[in-house]
């Protein structure tokens, strides 16, 4: 690797030992690679030394807390060393419990304890606690032809497509090391040659609402992979949190972390563009079949029409969300045998508590979560059976992770479950 | 006879047993149980089939940004398996790679996917970029 004379100060030490730990680690992983420098990134977001009962009982080395965390697990190291201030730009994700639903998500005292640790630590440390795995509904919009370092998968597919910023799907420990130096391997998503599309998918139904963009994105993810695709068809102008679905789906059923739609997405005003010097791989067409066959994959785990939980927010429900899920509910209440559980980052409920929505889920009988969802928390209402959800990649996770029955639908069928129990979501 | 292919290191180190081949990617967070080393994912072909202690041997890595942390579990788990043997090269499975600290290869010269069957033993010599495999049946000519 050719490191510069910052990076291999870093590495000798002369800038301390969380910085040559942090560089060891981001070595090894851009040896991994084979990646030839780094760039330079001045924008990270991951789940810098969050612990968790594993982890706490794992590690019982004496000393403080985040250090021990953040050394032996998220920068790999042998040896603790202290964390410095962060003066990267850096936001901590999704994770840990909401500090005012702990008791409903069903979470211990102790699970709350190490979960405001963290916080406390991380943010006198300066990462930015946005809690969510929506960082650009929350206050974090990189602009285009920026070097991030991403996690959370719909975030990295958000960050490539929509707003034509530039990151890997980094993980837990690269990220940490980011915040460290400011430095990710110049691999992948960061260089123009990768960010052309590979295969092409002609859209033969009209995709308009936000199911139908959830069902598309999961088809794209399934016969994608990790691939990069361009769209192509009957779509309409995809809003934010269209995309949001579309994005988040793809990333769950494949491994998409960039997409392309012809006159949509930043780097694809052509097909041509999109393309570059590429011909498409394969060409796949999303038909009605196509179409049908998502639906029924999508809905696999579901068998018993009696709902007991509907879970809306994943990714976490922008603002416009929270205000149909009210629209929606229309003034009633929801059924005595159901539970719903809206989540959401910490911005956008303070706005959803300014506007009264949350006042009118709460009335209805729901509730509005932040910091976590029921995959990434393992944290369902009690002896919950049936799922309704509107989004196509819980509906991938929930049921393997929790071992529940679950029916995917639009944000209408949900709520329609929440007030009457039942499951009487229809196939396009 | 035993059968070489050659390859890059991703991550050093000589390991060597059991394969456990899946032509499906694997996804870490919510694919898998890192207490017990199982897949869990819902659709996969290896759904319940433990991989501690195996030489996994897969198309690559899918799904969540924390797949590496996932398996970094795996390892304080002792649930990790013992060498990694991948064609498609992602952030994920080399960062994962990295912290399970395990021997892994990629960028064969012939697709590991064709010729390692579960149940073979299989030798990854990360360093020299080489494995060995020595196959459980051995088949007979086609002529």
């Amino acid at each position: 690797m050719k490191l510069t004379d910052d990076e291999k100060a870093m590495l000798d030490g002369s800038r301390g030992k969380a910085h040559q730990k942090a560089m060891e680690l981001l070595v090894r992983y851009a040896e991994a690679l084979d990646a030839e420098r780094f760039v330079d990134t001045d924008n990270v977001a991951g789940v810098p030394g969050t612990s968790n009962m594993f982890l706490e009982n794992y590690y019982k080395q004496p000393g403080d807390r985040y250090d021990v965390i953040y050394s032996l697990f998220d920068l790999d190291s042998d040896e603790i060393v202290p964390v410095p201030r962060i003066t990267v730009n850096s936001c901590h994700l999704q994770g840990g419990v909401d500090p005012e639903n702990w008791e409903t998500l069903g979470a211990k005292p102790e699970a709350l304890r190490i979960s405001q640790a963290g916080e406390t630590s991380a943010a006198s440390h300066g990462i930015r606690i946005l809690k969510t795995c929506t960082p650009y509904l929350a206050g974090n919009v990189p602009k285009r032809g920026d070097h991030c370092a991403w996690m959370e998968s719909s975030a990295v597919v958000y960050c490539n497509s929509v707003l034509g910023a530039r990151t890997n799907t980094e993980g837990r420990e690269s990220t940490s090391a980011a915040m460290i130096t400011g430095k990710i391997p110049d691999w992948g998503f960061h260089r123009d040659e990768f960010r052309f599309a590979s295969h092409r998918i002609d859209v033969e139904v009209p995709v308009e609402s936000l199911m139908d963009w959830g069902m598309l994105g999961y088809y794209t993810g399934e016969v994608i992979g990790e691939r990069i695709p361009v769209l192509i068809g009957q779509y309409g102008k995809p809003d934010l949190i269209r995309h949001k679905h579309f994005g988040a789906a793809a990333a769950s059923s494949g491994g998409v972390e960039m997409y392309h739609m012809v006159g949509v997405t930043p780097e694809a005003p052509t097909l041509a563009a999109a393309l570059g010097p590429n011909k498409p791989a394969e060409t796949f067409h999303y038909g009605k079949a196509e179409r049908r066959r998502t639906y029924e994959t999508l809905n696999s785990r579901g068998k018993d029409p009696n709902v007991d939980y509907v879970m809306l927010g994943c990714p976490h429900a922008a603002l416009e969300q929270i205000q149909e899920i009210c629209r929606l509910l229309d003034g009633k209440k929801i059924s005595s045998n159901v539970r719903l559980w809206v989540f959401t980052s910490r911005a956008v409920r303070a706005v959803a508590d300014a506007q009264g929505y949350s006042k009118i889920i709460r009335d209805a009988g729901g509730v509005v979560i932040t910091d976590t969802c029921s995959a990434i928390g393992q944290a369902l209402p009690p002896d919950t059976k049936v799922a309704a959800l509107d989004s196509a990649k819980q509906v991938h996770y929930l049921p393997a992770i929790m071992g529940i029955q679950a029916w995917f639908g639009s944000t209408a069928d949900c709520i329609n479950a929440a007030l009457t129990g039942r499951w009487n979501g229809v196939a396009p | 006879m035993n059968i070489v292919l050659r390859g890059r290191k991703v991550v050093g180190g000589v390991a060597e047993g059991e394969a456990l081949v899946t032509r499906d990617t694997i996804s870490g967070w919510g694919g898998v149980n890192p207490m017990l080393g199982t897949i869990i994912e819902s659709r996969h072909e290896l759904r319940g089939v433990s991989f501690k202690d195996k030489i996994l041997v897969c198309p690559g890595a899918k799904g969540s940004s924390g797949w590496s942390a996932m398996f970094h579990t795996c390892r304080l788990a002792g649930t990790a398996p013992k060498a990694v043997v991948f064609n498609e090269m992602t952030t994920k499975i080399a960062l994962g790679c990295v912290v399970m600290r395990v021997p892994s290869i990629t960028e064969l010269d012939r697709d590991p996917l064709d010729v390692i069957e579960t149940g073979d033993w299989v030798k990854v010599d990360a360093d020299r970029g080489v494995i060995e495999i020595r196959k459980a049946v051995q088949k007979a000519s086609s002529g």
